[in-house]
């Protein structure tokens, strides 16, 4: 079993876990992921390792409730114990040790970007961090980001913090004032990955991106997961997560992203009405 | 012994096994062979000869004692007759179910020459529930002998390999640890198999034995993310490491269309149904999508429990389709019968070409080519050859490519100095299991590429009396 040793609410639907897990804590890097299943009748899910603390033995999660698993999580309290605990999955991400490199992220997308952001800023890399999202109110990490990056960008959709309009129309005007860039790296929806590799296309920017396919066991084992990468299929879980986005054929993903919507809204209304047998 | 008196006619047939009616077990989960009764097994075993050559054996990868449990059988003592079959077999309530007898110990029966073999694996999974239903299993099992005295010794993965290697390690006195990459033991045998040919509590009776021996098992540890092997070995304090990945990585065919939304590799496609219990959806929260008309890939036993699961899911039509003809068809006779009487249809001499899709990316069809039989190949088998222009499409809504797996590669693309084979596979001594690195041995799937359960268990007994003999000479 592994205990829930923090809870917190970060902005609405979106909480930030720490797990005590030592045998995961002590191996993990940026870019890794967990899977997670959090009880008997429970599937199993991908997360991404938002931090870790060896000394502490423990990993943080930041998760969006966004379906039957992640809002059966969202119900467990400090000293509850997720059942499962696996990791860590995934190849750790390959860091830059100089140069620009702008990290975007959006939405919970933040979580996974930020210990990057630590390493890379660690290591004297010029951090150029943007983050998106709806809203002020659903902006995360904000602190933690600006703290490790050397400039900090901020979008929201409504303008209710930062500029009014998308990661990329910052991207744009980096790229346009001339600033030098040798790298982006971009964590968030599928959508804004795909949005910001068609801009760093056009400039022949090398980029980073996370993919968050749908996983089942993690290891290579089933294929749930594969994506094709430069015309050839990868495994997500082994291969990656992180890929080189101008390979990556993101409509693809997008597609097979819909594979059990029907299933997961009956799952979900069984949670919602609050009974067992999905009456 | 027990000779009979020559005056019993000699009975030409087996005794049927009692099976669910296909009609019923095609809309459930429940298995399909019920098992004997006592008299169906006493009758069954009177028809063995107790012959002196006892050829039956030599079929039998772990050398069960045939004509001796049979004989036990005969005389009514099902507890004696379980005592010798786990003299060689930790696992006989699996192996009497889902070992491919029909190609070992019942293709050497003397009986078999004439008429039917001895039916020794119905007789073998007679034997053993029994004793599972009415033994009470020993406190603790006594030591067979000390010459491990306690010494530890670290087995990746809990399929019947390892779980074999484990188990014959403990009884010598070993401390034994198991680390597995999933939440649950028992490897293919509980997310691959499926429940209507293997219960899943079977299964479960045969670890708890296990643990009961002294073995513990750590689940959610993949070995080479969460612990390297030569953690365990230089950190953790294990003297040796067996290793038994299996052949976990699903093979696709890279044909166009392979990654539209209803395409399932048999290993994605059983691990839902199976270990996640996806046929209990929204009971259990883990979907999966099975449409009306269900395409299986493949001809192998893998090919068969995804086309029979499928049924079982629900879908109008399952529809396997194989390359070869039904001569060269690698599942086992009996699970071959069953689906057809279950109403899978069987194509052969048949191979998909591309897999079509709508403009969401959902499967609508599947485009396949006609095949004929050429000259053998490196295998023996007349190797298929397409037949051109006989292009022809099928309407299905969901494709299972059940073609094969290879050895997973997560151990040995990150065990430095270990041996790895053409195909992925570990390179390993034959009778020891003994790899390229001191300590380090390894059976089952993960060095043969997949085979079979009574194989795996073979190995890992033999690499068990290896690793004995490496730490008692090291001492
Ligand atoms: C490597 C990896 C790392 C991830 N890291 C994080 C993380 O740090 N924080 C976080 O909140 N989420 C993360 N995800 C996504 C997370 O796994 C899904 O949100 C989760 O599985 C949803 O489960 P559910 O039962 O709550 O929702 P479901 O009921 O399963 O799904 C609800 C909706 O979300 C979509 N969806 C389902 N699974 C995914 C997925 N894997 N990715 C995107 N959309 C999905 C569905 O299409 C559906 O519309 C990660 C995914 C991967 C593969
Ligand atoms: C659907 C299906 C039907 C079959 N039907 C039959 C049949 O009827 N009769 C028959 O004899 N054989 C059958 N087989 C074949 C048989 O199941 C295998 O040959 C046998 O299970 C191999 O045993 P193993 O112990 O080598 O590996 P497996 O059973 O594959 O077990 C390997 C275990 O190792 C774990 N593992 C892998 N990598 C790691 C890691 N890095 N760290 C920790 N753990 C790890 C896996 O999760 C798994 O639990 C079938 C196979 C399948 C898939
Ligand atoms: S273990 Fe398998 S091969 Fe051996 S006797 Fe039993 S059924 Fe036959
Ligand atoms: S070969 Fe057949 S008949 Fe002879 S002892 Fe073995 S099982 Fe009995
Ligand atoms: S999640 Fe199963 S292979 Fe990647």
């Amino acid at each position: 079993m592994y205990p829930i040793q923090v809870k917190r609410t970060l902005a609405p639907g979106v909480r930030l876990y720490e797990i005590s897990a030592p045998l995961v804590a002590r191996k993990a890097q940026p870019g890794q992921f967990v899977i997670v299943r959090v009880n008997e009748t429970g599937e199993r899910i991908p997360l991404t390792i938002a931090d870790y603390d060896r000394k502490m033995g423990t990993i943080t999660m930041v998760v969006q409730e966004i379906g039957f698993t992640t809002k059966t999580l969202a119900k467990m309290e400090v000293g509850d114990a997720l059942l499962d605990f696996i990791g860590p999955l995934g190849n750790p991400s390959e860091l830059r040790d100089s140069g620009t490199v702008v990290c975007i992220g959006g939405g919970v997308g933040c979580a996974p970007l930020y210990p990057q952001v630590r390493a890379l800023s660690q290591k004297g890399v010029n951090v150029i961090t943007i983050v998106g999202a709806r809203s002020a109110e659903h902006l995360i990490l904000t602190r933690e980001l600006g703290r490790y990056s050397n400039q900090l960008h901020i979008a929201t959709d409504d303008g209710s913090q930062g500029r009014k309009g998308f990661v990329t129309d910052i991207l744009k005007d980096l790229i346009e004032q001339g600033t030098p860039i040798d790298q982006v790296i971009a964590i968030g929806p599928m959508i804004m990955m795909k949005v910001v590799t068609g801009v760093t296309k056009q400039y022949n920017l090398p980029t980073m991106i996370s993919l968050n396919s749908l996983m089942v066991d993690g290891t290579g084992m089933c294929g749930s997961c594969r994506v094709t990468v430069g015309g050839v299929t990868k495994f997500a879980c082994v291969d990656g997560p992180e890929f080189d986005a101008h390979q990556v054929d993101f409509d693809e993903q997008m597609k097979r992203a819909a594979v059990y919507r029907d299933q997961e809204a009956k799952a979900l209304a069984r949670l919602d009405c609050g009974c067992r047998n999905g009456h | 012994m027990s000779e009979k008196p020559k005056k019993k006619p000699l009975v030409k047939v087996k005794r049927p096994m009692p099976e669910q009616d296909p009609h019923v077990r095609a809309g459930n989960f429940d298995e399909v062979a019920l098992g004997y009764s006592a008299e169906d097994a006493i009758a069954e075993a009177e028809r063995c000869l107790q012959c002196k050559e006892q050829n039956c054996k030599q079929g039998c990868p772990v050398e069960v004692d045939i004509p001796e449990f049979i004989a036990e059988i005969k005389e009514g003592r099902f507890a004696e007759a379980a005592r010798v079959i786990r003299r060689k077999n930790n696992l006989p309530a699996i192996c009497g179910r889902v070992c491919p007898q029909e190609n070992q110990c019942e293709q050497y029966c003397l009986m078999g020459k004439k008429f039917e073999p001895v039916g020794i694996g119905r007789l073998e999974r007679f034997v053993a529930d029994y004793a599972l239903q009415n033994e009470q299993p020993e406190e603790s099992p006594a030591r067979e002998s000390a010459s491990g005295s306690g010494r530890r010794v670290a087995v990746v993965g809990s399929g019947p390999a390892g779980l074999t290697c484990a188990a014959d390690l403990a009884r010598m006195g070993y401390q034994v640890t198991i680390f597995e990459a999933l939440h649950k033991s028992g490897g293919v045998l509980v997310y691959g198999i499926p429940e209507f040919r293997l219960p899943k509590r079977v299964v479960q009776t045969e670890i708890d034995y296990v643990q009961s021996l002294g073995v513990e098992i750590k689940v959610n540890t993949v070995i080479s993310k969460t612990l390297s092997v030569d953690e365990l070995l230089d950190e953790f304090g294990f003297e040796a490491v067996f290793i038994g990945t299996g052949a976990g990585a699903p093979r696709f065919m890279r044909i166009p269309g392979e990654n539209l939304i209803g395409v399932y590799s048999a290993n994605e496609f059983l691990t839902r149904t199976n270990l996640m219990k996806a046929y209990l959806f929204p009971e259990y929260a883990t979907p999966i999508r099975v449409g009306r008309r269900v395409a299986v890939v493949g001809a192998g036993n893998v090919a068969v429990d995804s086309a029979r699961t499928a049924l079982r899911l629900g879908a109008e039509s399952v529809q396997i389709f194989y390359r070869r003809s039904r001569d060269e068809m690698p599942a086992r006779l009996e699970e071959f019968l069953h689906a057809e009487e279950e109403g899978i249809e069987f194509n052969f001499l048949i191979n998909p070409v591309r897999i079509i899709g709508d403009e969401r990316g959902w499967v609508t069809g599947m485009e396949c080519i006609r095949m004929t039989l050429g000259e053998p190949d490196e295998s023996g088998r007349r190797s298929p050859v397409p037949v051109d222009g006989s292009n022809c499409e099928f309407e299905v809504d969901t494709v299972v490519i059940a073609i094969g797996q290879s050895p997973n590669p997560l151990v040995p693309r990150t065990t430095p100095g270990l041996e790895i084979g053409r195909r992925g596979t570990i390179v390993a001594d034959e009778e020891t299991g003994q790899t390229s690195r001191e300590g380090v041995f390894a059976g089952g799937d993960i060095v043969t590429g997949a085979a079979t359960v009574i194989l795996a268990m073979g190995a890992g007994k033999k690499a068990a009396r290896a690793i004995d003999a490496y730490l008692s000479a090291k001492y």
